[in-house]
């Protein structure tokens, strides 16, 4: 994972120093380094007011302890063991069962499960999946994949900056400076567009690794692997039997679920932002494993 | 837990905090003169044991090896709504000093055994003549205490916590976070 943090940090650089190079030699391709701080700023954004943002787009609203006791209950408790300060806890009321974690720190957190979940999980696997969301806060995954997506998100608006007409902007707005401005912007969109896939592929890695991280840190923490494994089981199973359409409206949220709210076909393991189901069993079963062989 | 572990993903889990039990007695004394306050003479360790077959047949064996050992106390097992194991050990109440002791030697077993990680807090109940009860509740990883005191159906008498608290916030750490302060219902003994 290291690696593939290294990497993405790389890309980054690169795709910056390779645009200013650019922007350097023609003084056109200004405007790709605005498409690149205005990328910036919405990377940053989302980081910033992430819990605001996923509570809105999922329709959550944050429950206090008399109204969801048995949910704080869990929740203080888990805090308690793993010595980490209590995020807010919200419910969605949706009928997919699903749970996600955001907020920009570990003090700015929110944990939030469906009224799916809550229908469908009994409470060892429900506190499976709260050790896992829990995980996640503590290794500040918002923060981690935000800046890992930095490069992509950049790179991505520069690519798209030529549908809004940048290429037009400079081959009609500077004619006299035609000759050296043009090239200097195909470079920035190519390196762009090859940075973008770059990034895609390697964000998607990055999620999937911290996925196994969050289950691995959460399994530890309940000493309950089967009951996440049994939670997991129910959920990816429940989620491939709702339509497509009904879950398609959820997908920007994706990279913050438990699961996956989206059942791709080909390509899937090397774009999803989730590991499969398999490898997630076969991880708890090995520390199943530890956990009964260590005393 | 260090910043870079938990960026990258290896977060390890928090160890606890075992010798703060040892200032209990002190404690009780000033509960006892200044708020009429008595230990009860019971005592309690909560803990999260792992799931399965395996871990039920350990736990017997950490069980039975209290129990069979003249030196260590012996201990009751229940387990609660949220799947934490109690052990509760019983004293004379005027014995709070050997009511510690026993309560560390529930612990250094669990330790010993692997359970070092999963241990939640430990709770010493205590009575008023007025028929109050208030827990004294130690948190292991914090190594801070909180008073828990019940009141009726899964009410809780705030302001006794709150006194309880600042009389012996000389003596003891006291958590600081009101938010850490675990509502322990059905907890044994209390």
């Amino acid at each position: 994972m290291t690696l593939t943090m290294f990497l993405l940090g790389a890309l980054f650089v690169g795709l910056i120093v390779t645009l200013m190079a650019v922007a350097g030699s023609a003084g056109g391709s200004g405007l790709a380094m605005l498409v690149g701080i205005i990328g910036l700023g919405i990377a940053f954004y989302q980081w910033w007011s992430s819990d605001k943002v996923a509570m809105r787009a999922m329709r959550a609203r944050e429950v206090s302890p008399e109204e969801a006791p048995e949910l704080h209950g869990m929740i203080d408790r888990l805090c308690a063991l793993a010595d980490m300060p209590k995020p807010r806890v919200g419910v969605a009321d949706m009928d997919i069962p699903n749970a996600f974690a955001t907020g920009r720190s570990p003090d700015r957190a929110v944990v939030c499960v469906t009224t799916g979940i809550l229908r469908k999980l009994d409470a060892e696997e429900l506190e499976g999946v709260l050790a896992h969301e829990l995980s996640h806060v503590a290794h500040r995954d918002v923060l981690v994949m935000t800046v890992a997506s930095s490069a992509g998100i950049v790179a991505g608006m520069i690519t798209q900056s030529a549908q809004y007409g940048g290429l037009h902007l400079l081959s009609g707005g500077r004619r006299d400076n035609n000759n050296s401005a043009l090239p200097a912007y195909l470079i920035a969109l190519l390196v762009s567009l090859v940075v973008y896939a770059i990034s895609f592929l390697l964000t998607r890695l990055l999620s999937r690794y911290r996925e196994l991280c969050a289950d691995r840190a959460g399994a530890y923490l309940t000493m309950k692997p089967q009951a996440l494994a049994s939670a997991l089981q129910k959920i990816t199973g429940e989620m491939a039997a709702i339509p497509q359409r009904d879950l398609r409206a959820t997908k920007a949220m994706n990279a913050f679920f438990i699961a996956p709210a989206i059942s791709g076909a080909s390509l899937k393991t090397l774009s999803s932002t989730h590991p499969s189901l398999e490898q997630r069993l076969e991880q708890l079963a090995r520390i199943q494993v530890e956990l009964g062989r260590s005393h | 837990m260090g910043f870079w572990s938990s960026i990258l993903g290896r977060s390890k889990q928090a160890p606890a905090k075992l010798d703060a039990l040892f200032l209990v007695p002190s404690a009780a004394i000033t509960l006892q003169t200044a708020m009429g306050l008595s230990p009860t003479g019971t005592g309690s360790v909560c803990f999260r044991g792992a799931g399965g077959a395996a871990f039920a047949q350990v736990q017997q064996e950490i069980v039975s090896l209290l129990n069979d050992n003249p030196d260590a106390p012996d201990v009751e097992v229940s387990e609660d709504r949220f799947g934490f194991t109690w052990l509760v050990v019983r004293r004379d109440p005027d014995d709070i000093a050997g009511l510690c002791t026993d309560l560390h030697a529930v612990n250094a077993i669990l330790e010993e055994s692997g359970f070092g990680t999963g241990l939640l807090c430990s709770m010493v109940p205590f009575t008023g003549a007025d028929g109050r009860r208030v827990g004294l509740v130690y948190l292991y990883k914090q190594g801070t205490f909180y008073p828990f005191a019940p009141k009726g159906a899964e009410q809780r008498d705030n302001l006794t916590e709150l006194s309880v608290r600042d009389q012996l916030r000389g003596e003891l750490p006291m958590e600081t976070d009101l938010q850490r302060w675990l509502a322990v219902w059905g907890a044994p003994g209390l």
